[in-house]
């Protein structure tokens, strides 16, 4: 129900990096979106899709990177990914671990049209 | 084409706020809980058994949100501790500019607790953080004991989990322990409680929760005082 919220967020987060780059055109935008984040990658999609509807940003592609928890084991340190809340560690088969993350949602990248003024853009100012 | 990274949280802008919020809570001393459930779990009664317990002394306040309605506040006020609804209007969780927005008139300074009841839903709410200490999850013994793997970005984030309404268990088919086998599948470390409402059954328990942790944060606030100090 809110990932409407989600998608207007990410879009602003799209708008605030354009005007950095004057005259240029963003194809695709990338997010990190934890399991236990709450959200539903395939509403994501169809908000996302919903609000660039008709708008300059129509043709906008979204990827999204949907990770599993992350756990630290306590015996070895090793850090592994977490399936079916299995807190087991591959490397020693300890059960003591402790999650160390699984609730992100973050951007992770833009993808623009590559062009003169986008390199430029880089450089300018606000 | 050209990828350039971007760095960030999605929710940036409640995000800012919330920090804010955390900030200002924590130079007030103020230890914040954001209770959250699904519609009916209980979460304006176990306010209203917790706030009529307390001596007027006690210094607490109450934010409650909602989709519609004053219900809840009404219910609440009746304690004579200041209580706030929040009407979303439509929108399924709180965030944190409502927060910032319902507390400018309140003194925080002359506040030990704030309790935000969030509106009544067992997905979107986790997404928001509001400046709190700590989230709580409530689940009464009607759902079925298979929602913290349903839902399980809020049990992942609760430090509790209040198994309320357990004076039904008679009269419903709810397995209590393989409820606790799955909330700590999602959540190792959670804390559980089990309440019941209307008979007071396990109030100590959470009462006693809410104390320690209260007292948690206390502590650790002193020492990242004095670290920084
Ligand atoms: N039997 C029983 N009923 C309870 C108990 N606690 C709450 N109820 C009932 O459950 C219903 C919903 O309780 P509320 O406290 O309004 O639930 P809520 O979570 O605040 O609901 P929303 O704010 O609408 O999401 C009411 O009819 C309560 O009387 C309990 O411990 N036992
Ligand atoms: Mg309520
Ligand atoms: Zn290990």
């Amino acid at each position: 129900m809110h990932e409407m919220g989600i998608a207007s967020s990410i879009l602003e987060g799209v708008a605030t990096e354009m005007r950095r780059r004057p005259g240029c055109r963003p194809l695709k935008v990338g997010v990190r979106i934890g399991e236990m984040a709450g959200i539903d990658p395939e509403s994501l999609r169809f908000a996302f899709d919903a609000l660039i509807l008709d708008t300059e940003l129509q043709g906008l592609g979204l990827d999204v990177e949907y990770r599993p928890p992350r756990a630290r084991c306590r015996e070895c340190a090793r850090e592994f990914d977490v399936h079916n809340f299995e807190l087991l560690c591959p490397g020693c088969a300890s059960q003591n671990a402790e999650c160390i993350s699984g609730d992100e949602l973050e951007f992770a990248y833009l993808e623009v049209e590559d062009h003169e003024p986008c390199a430029a853009g880089r450089k300018s100012p606000e | 084409m050209n990828r350039v990274p971007l760095e960030g949280k999605v929710l940036n802008e409640n995000a800012r706020v919330a920090a804010e919020l955390r900030e200002r809570f924590r130079q007030h001393q103020v230890f914040v809980l954001n209770i959250i459930s699904s519609p009916g779990s209980g979460k304006t009664t176990l306010l209203e058994r917790t706030l009529e317990s307390w001596p007027q002394t006690q210094r607490v306040a109450v934010l409650t949100g909602d989709i519609q309605t004053e219900n809840d506040a009404d219910r609440l006020k009746r304690y004579g501790f200041p209580v706030k609804q929040i009407t979303t209007g439509g929108t399924c969780h709180l965030d944190a500019r409502m927060i910032e927005k319902h507390i400018s008139e309140w003194d925080l300074e002359r506040l030990d607790l704030l309790i935000i009841e969030n509106v009544g839903n067992l997905v979107c709410p986790s997404s928001y953080d509001l400046g709190e200490a700590a989230k709580i999850v409530l689940l009464s013994v009607t759902e079925g004991e298979d929602k913290p793997l349903k839902y399980p970005s809020i049990f992942f984030k609760s430090e509790l989990l209040v198994l309320t309404k357990t004076d039904l268990l008679p009269y419903v088919p709810f397995d209590v322990p393989a409820a606790v086998t799955n909330a700590r599948r999602v959540h190792p470390a959670m804390e559980i409680v089990r309440v019941s409402c209307l008979t007071g059954n396990g109030m100590r328990e959470w009462l006693t929760w809410l104390e320690h942790r209260k007292g948690a944060f206390l502590t650790e606030l002193a020492q990242s005082v004095a670290e920084v100090g």
